[in-house]
């Protein structure tokens, strides 16, 4: 075990583990002195953003979080942006790097294929507040009056069943209202009142499991001309997602269910329920 | 000064640090007709509270070693089911035997979950494989318990959303930067808004330190001591949903004994070691890999799983520094009411304690506050169900 000093931040080997310590090749550690540089898009309220450049020291598992982090700790402590779960769980460090979205806590230096990392905040969500900050605003505006439950009904593994006395096992739903959808849809970034794809996907989730939701206020909802029908099936979000939501698939089959419906109308001679 | 009961303008509480614990002290104060502001340096749950693995304890991981810890954590898991319905995933959980020593350890177990009022149920190993499937086969014995997966994020924004919907101020990014004082009572805390660049000063009839393992720093700047000694551990989040209820090493708490699905992913933890200081942690490499070599005892399939995220997270845990993993220092929590133990007025501290015990570490501070204030008004947090933690955004 190495010896650990006030200034050494790495911890002892962990305990209870059994085993000689022997055994357990060394941490990894960065060539010395190995940084990356980092462009970080800068402004305060109101301000137009500009590039702050920073060098950043770099290990094999760093993140684009962690270079942030430390830039803040060590370099400039003004700097602002959102964080929480460090696993790709919350969706609240979601920002564009290297003009592309992703979560920072997941996207690993290493994984950028070297270069400088350029990082700005997510577009077409909310107003920016300040350097990586964005107030999600827009973003829940339009997607919590769909009312899409936290929970959804989860996936058993072959062969397992419920508890006794449980009904179903749940799960959290898969989006994680980062924004990344509507960040990367160039439909949102043209049409400030086009729904986007987060609230399309959560219509068509309540639309499929409703739980306490009412699934025809969603459809109503999400069956406009902002809505479900302004996406030009670009598949952006979808490629972006970092949950596996799939919001332009919950598009075009909430498109289908619409059409079914209003054919359905026409036929029997009643009046569609747009 | 402090503010006299009946007085036409409520007291003006600061609370420094916007946790768990910060949301849900915000959240039980404006209840009791306070006036709360709320700062945190970074966005809200930043620190150590959104870090954590989601566990909703049902106090068995704690019943063997500490009943009282044990029947706190039963009591606050069917508050929290409550007050926020459709925030838990609420598959239980299980206590899985491996060997004769922890087979043993669950006869103990059994008998611990019945003194802290604890539902349990014993499992065959055959009766456990059914309920999940990718246990290790091998296991002997399984004891089911009421634990539940929460997101960690989600469940303090119901907290900070209902506090903002009573009238509570919450101000991310806006960092404190001294706590001012007057003959030994503190008065107020200057913040630096880091959105805008500007410093300015806000006065508080009392200022709450509930800003985990940074509490140290903040008891620092109003010159009092707290025994803060900032514990990290490290998680996995493997891709997949290896398991759906919670998965324990039936022994007492140690390393990579945990797994806790969530969402499409399931969380590895964890190990425990002391820091001086709770940024700049790092994930060390053994423990990760500790982390994969246990959890794959419990859940074979954990050895092969793809790696989503491993990061670090410091528990603020209470006194004893000088010890070397952390695991000997209690879980439990305590309010410091620096009048008493420092002889300055208008300070208190909160730290200690877990996720799951938030609201009655938040009730217990508000206790402590309203008391020092002489308000004699009731807890309403046990009962007043929360908004969803979308309205925090839109409130």
């Amino acid at each position: 075990m190495t010896e650990h000093t006030a200034n050494d931040p790495r911890p002892p080997a962990p305990e209870q583990l059994g085993g000689d310590p022997q055994d357990t090749p060394a941490p990894l550690h960065p060539a010395p002195g190995h940084t990356v540089t980092f462009r970080v898009s800068r402004s305060s309220r109101g301000e137009r953003p500009h590039f702050d450049t920073f060098q950043v020291p770099v290990e094999p598992r760093t993140t684009v979080l962690d270079g942030l982090i430390s830039i803040r700790r060590h370099q400039d402590p003004t700097l602002t942006l959102r964080h929480s779960c460090f696993h790709a769980s919350c969706g609240t460090c979601a920002m564009r790097v290297n003009g592309r979205e992703g979560l920072a806590c997941v996207t690993k230096l290493e994984e950028l294929g070297g270069g400088t990392v350029t990082v700005e905040p997510i577009a077409n969500a909310g107003a920016l507040i300040s350097d990586l900050v964005v107030d999600m605003v827009a973003f829940f505006e339009r997607y919590a009056p769909m009312g899409q439950p936290l929970v959804r009904e989860s996936e058993l593994g072959p062969g397992s069943r419920p508890a006794e006395g449980v009904e179903r096992l749940e799960r959290f739903e898969d989006c994680i209202e980062c924004g990344i959808c509507m960040s990367a849809c160039p439909i949102s970034a043209t049409d400030s009142r086009y729904l986007g794809p987060a609230a399309l996907a959560a219509a068509w989730r309540v639309m499929s499991e409703p739980r306490t939701a009412d699934p025809e206020r969603a459809m109503a909802l999400a069956d406009v001309d902002h809505g479900i029908w302004r996406c030009h099936a670009a598949f952006e979000c979808t490629e972006a997602c970092p949950s596996s939501v799939d919001p332009a698939g919950a598009i075009m089959r909430l498109r289908r269910t619409a059409a079914r419906r209003r054919l359905g109308g026409l036929l029997s001679g009643t009046r569609s329920n747009r | 000064m402090n503010q006299a009961p009946g007085a036409a303008v409520p007291a003006h509480i600061v609370i420094v640090g916007g946790g768990g614990t910060g949301a849900a002290l915000a959240h039980d104060l404006v209840l009791r007709g306070l006036r709360v502001t709320l700062v945190e340096r970074g966005e809200v749950t930043s620190g150590t509270t959104g870090r954590h693995h989601g566990l909703l304890h049902s106090g068995a991981r704690y019943a063997v070693s500490d009943a009282t810890a044990g029947a706190e954590c039963i009591q606050e898991n069917m508050i929290l089911r409550r007050t926020a319905p459709g925030t838990f995933e609420e598959n239980d959980g299980l206590f899985v035997a491996l060997t004769d020593e922890d087979r043993e350890y669950g006869r103990r177990l059994v008998a611990a979950c019945e003194e802290s009022g604890i539902p349990s149920r014993e499992l065959s190993a055959e009766e456990a494989l059914r309920l999940e499937p990718g246990l290790n086969p091998e296991l002997l014995w399984a004891l089911q318990i009421p634990d539940g997966t929460f997101d960690a994020m989600r469940l303090p924004l119901r907290w900070f959303a209902t506090a903002k919907h009573n009238g509570a101020v919450i101000r991310p990014f806006t960092e404190v930067v001294d706590v001012t004082s007057a003959s030994r009572c503190v008065t107020g805390v200057v913040v630096r808004d880091h959105t805008d660049g500007r410093e300015s000063r806000i006065a508080a009839d009392m200022v709450v330190n509930a800003a985990g393992p940074w509490s140290e720093a903040i008891a620092a700047m109003a010159r009092v001591d707290v025994p803060v000694q900032p514990s990290p551990g490290v998680l996995l989040a493997l891709r997949g949903r290896l398991c759906n209820m919670v998965v324990n090493r039936c022994h007492p708490a140690a390393d990579g004994d945990i797994l806790v699905p969530q969402r499409g992913l399931t969380i590895v933890g964890t190990s425990s070691w002391l820091v001086d200081h709770p940024d700049d942690l790092g994930v060390p490499e053994d423990h990760v890999r500790a982390m994969y070599d246990e959890g794959a005892k419990l859940v074979p399939a954990v050895r092969g799983a793809e790696q989503r995220a491993a990061w670090s997270a410091a528990r603020p845990l209470i006194g004893g520094r000088g010890g070397s993993t952390g695991r000997e220092l209690s879980r439990t929590f305590e309010c410091f009411d620096h009048a008493r133990s420092d002889g300055v007025e208008g300070f208190v501290t909160i730290s200690g304690g877990k996720a799951t015990t938030a609201r009655a570490m938040a009730e217990k501070t508000a206790d402590v506050v309203c008391a020092k204030l002489g308000i004699d008004r009731p807890c309403q947090t046990r009962d007043v169900v929360l908004l969803p933690h979308t309205a925090y955004y839109l409130s």
